[in-house]
């Protein structure tokens, strides 16, 4: 990066905190500090939404996956259209007519106080968990590759955050959001562009999707009914419909963004915004790791993205073995390539024997160049065997530094910055309302003024900022980022979730009958996960019937108890 | 957030009901599911 890049990354990032700071300066009571102004846009909620989910994992890592493993991932979110309309339809009117703060009062009126604090304490213990790894996250790759410190990086872009949003509240996070949003979109259609025009000369977009798809990379639906495989319709549809009905309806960060809208029909849209626009999304940002994909055919990659690790494990490793994998992928590479211009001359010339023979020989020599990617990753494996060598974090901003004109590198380095800050803040938000009213308001301290509670709010939203800058200084993550934070929600969403559908549609299932089947149902959910390998979206779903079908068994078995000592 | 809506209008040109939006936006969520599902035919 150089002056210019810097120039951008610093002046955007100051200037839209600097704006939200100064536009929502002043006293606010509790409902405006919580929910904002009341009178929030349905476009404002739909990419305070979008800018909520999508973090920088999503932007940084996303790539990676379209780079290794192709499109498949999209399917994650299959469901997320048909959740949307879902909460639209069943969990917004409801909010609404309560005129609740959070999620988890809705629970408290319909069962009792203990339900509510379970369904909030799964919601802070979950999200304060991954609001360490949102920040995390973006900070390790960034500080990585840019050669800034690790704790710097944390700390700067930590602080940043927390002061927005602590000063600003809800309105603070909705303004900043548009922004950010902005520059995000402005950031991945850059990289589009300057990707497409970094091709090689003579390959046309259909050529480029022809080489993809040839290395299996457009894989987008998989229909197999193997539950073991990650990504399949079925998965996506079921798993990933639970998930994002959990995700978009019972998490506080979410539910907030929407009840800020001025009226149902603004949050509706707002939703179905998302409705529509989230999966291209994904497509998209997919699509241009299996560009990098096809680009890094013919301009050869690094071995290993991840250069810094690179660099400080040549010592650990035997002299010259390193450099010999290097000059053999190299080697590998050159060899490929000349195999993928005789199958592009070929299909240019109308020769589908000569295409045939030439797309065989060019998968034999990607073979060549994948065995010496994978054996330099068990090498560097066995150098470090308390780190699994895993790159493809580092696959997208590698490719920005060495082929991204400047200028363009600031931007996108700021998109990654704003999509950071932007989930970031969303989830300081929620934890900040949940903890003051859940918590606070509900256990600690029931009857103060409505000024006592915006300073405790913004206290706790402080506080949870500082045990998120504290948690991603000292983790230490070697999974696939988004992995990471899918897998963590998967694992808690479920039984929320279950916790939210008893409470709409099993009218006779009381507290006390929700609460204890929450719990067991969470303990088997661990259970399962610590000895199943089936794909994490399916716990979503395993977490949420579990919890409801104990919820029905539990009060069959009160109810029979009741009648039993009344006859008695 | 201010009272709910108590009609079934979305106060949109058109679809003028909520069934009509959520009608049109299954549409383009399954619009897309075929093109990613003829786009992996296609390369495969």
């Amino acid at each position: 990066m150089n002056a210019l890049d810097y120039i951008i990354l610093v002046g955007t990032m100051l200037a839209i905190a600097t704006h939200a700071i100064w536009s929502t300066r002043g006293p606010r009571d509790l409902n405006r500090y919580l929910k904002g102004a009341c009178g929030t846009r349905w476009l404002t909620i739909g990419l305070s939404v979008m800018a909520t989910q999508a973090s920088a994992i999503t932007f940084l890592s996303t790539p990676g996956q379209g780079y290794e493993s192709g499109l498949g991932f999209v399917q994650n979110y299959f469901g997320a259209p048909l959740a949307l309309i879902v909460i639209a339809v069943v969990f917004l009117p409801i909010y609404s007519r309560l005129k609740v703060y959070t999620a988890y009062e809705y629970l408290g009126h319909r069962f009792d106080p203990k339900t509510r604090l379970l369904g909030a304490g799964l919601f802070l213990l979950q999200r304060g968990l991954g609001a360490g790894i949102t920040i995390y996250a973006p900070a390790i790759v960034l500080s990585t590759v840019m050669g800034w410190r690790l704790d710097v990086t944390i700390v700067a872009s930590g602080l940043l955050v927390v002061a927005y949003t602590v000063a600003g509240g809800c309105d603070a996070v909705n303004l900043t959001h548009k922004f950010q949003m902005g520059v995000i979109f402005a950031g991945m259609v850059a990289a589009f562009v300057v990707l497409l025009a970094r091709l090689p000369a003579g390959l046309t977009f259909s050529d480029t999707l022809t080489l993809a798809g040839g290395f299996h990379k457009l894989q987008a639906v998989d229909l197999s009914l193997d539950p073991d495989r990650r990504y399949t319709l079925w998965s996506g549809l079921l798993g990933g419909m639970f998930l994002a009905l959990s995700y978009f309806g019972t998490d506080q960060s979410q539910v907030q963004r929407y009840l800020s809208g001025g009226s149902v029909r603004e949050s509706r849209l707002g939703l179905m915004f998302n409705a529509v626009f989230k999966i291209p999304l994904q497509f998209f940002i997919l699509l241009l790791g299996v560009l990098i994909f096809v680009f890094y055919q013919f301009e050869r990659p690094p071995v290993y993205f991840n250069k810094a690790a690179w660099n400080s494990e040549t010592s650990r490793v035997a002299p010259g073995r390193l450099a010999a994998l290097e000059g053999a992928f190299t080697g590998a590479h050159t060899a490929e390539r000349a195999q993928l211009e005789a199958w592009i001359k070929a299909r240019h010339a109308g020769d589908p024997a000569a295409e045939s023979a030439a797309r065989t020989a060019a998968l034999a020599a990607y073979g060549r160049v994948a065995s010496i990617r994978a054996e330099t990753k068990s090498v560097l494996d066995a150098a470090n065997p308390g780190a699994r060598a895993n790159d493809t974090d580092y696959v997208f901003i590698t490719f920005i530094l060495d082929h991204v004109p400047h200028g363009f590198i600031g931007l996108l380095v700021t998109a990654f910055f704003c999509a950071a800050l932007s989930s970031k803040a969303g989830e300081l938000n929620a934890l900040g309302s949940t903890t003051t009213i859940d918590v606070y308001r509900h256990l600690v301290k029931r009857d103060a003024s409505d000024a006592h509670y915006v300073v405790a709010s913004k206290c706790f939203t402080a506080f949870w900022g500082l045990v998120a800058i504290g948690f991603a200084l000292f983790a230490n993550l070697t999974e696939n980022l988004i992995q990471a934070v899918n897998i963590l929600g998967s694992v808690f969403y479920g039984v929320v979730l279950g916790l939210f559908l008893t409470a709409f549609f099993l009218k006779r299932v009381c507290g006390t009958a929700v609460f204890w089947s929450a719990l067991a149902a969470q303990a088997l959910v661990f259970a399962l996960y610590f000895s199943l390998s089936i794909s994490y979206l399916w716990y979503n779903v395993i977490g949420c019937a579990a919890c409801m079908a104990f919820s029905l068994l539990l009060q069959t078995a009160i109810e029979l108890g009741h009648r039993g000592q009344q006859t008695t | 957030m201010t009272e709910p809506d108590k009609d079934d209008s979305t106060g949109l040109p058109w679809p003028r009901r909520w069934a009509g939006v959520y009608g049109l936006v299954l549409v383009v969520f399954v619009a897309w599911v075929v093109l990613l599902a003829v786009l992996t035919r296609m390369f495969s």
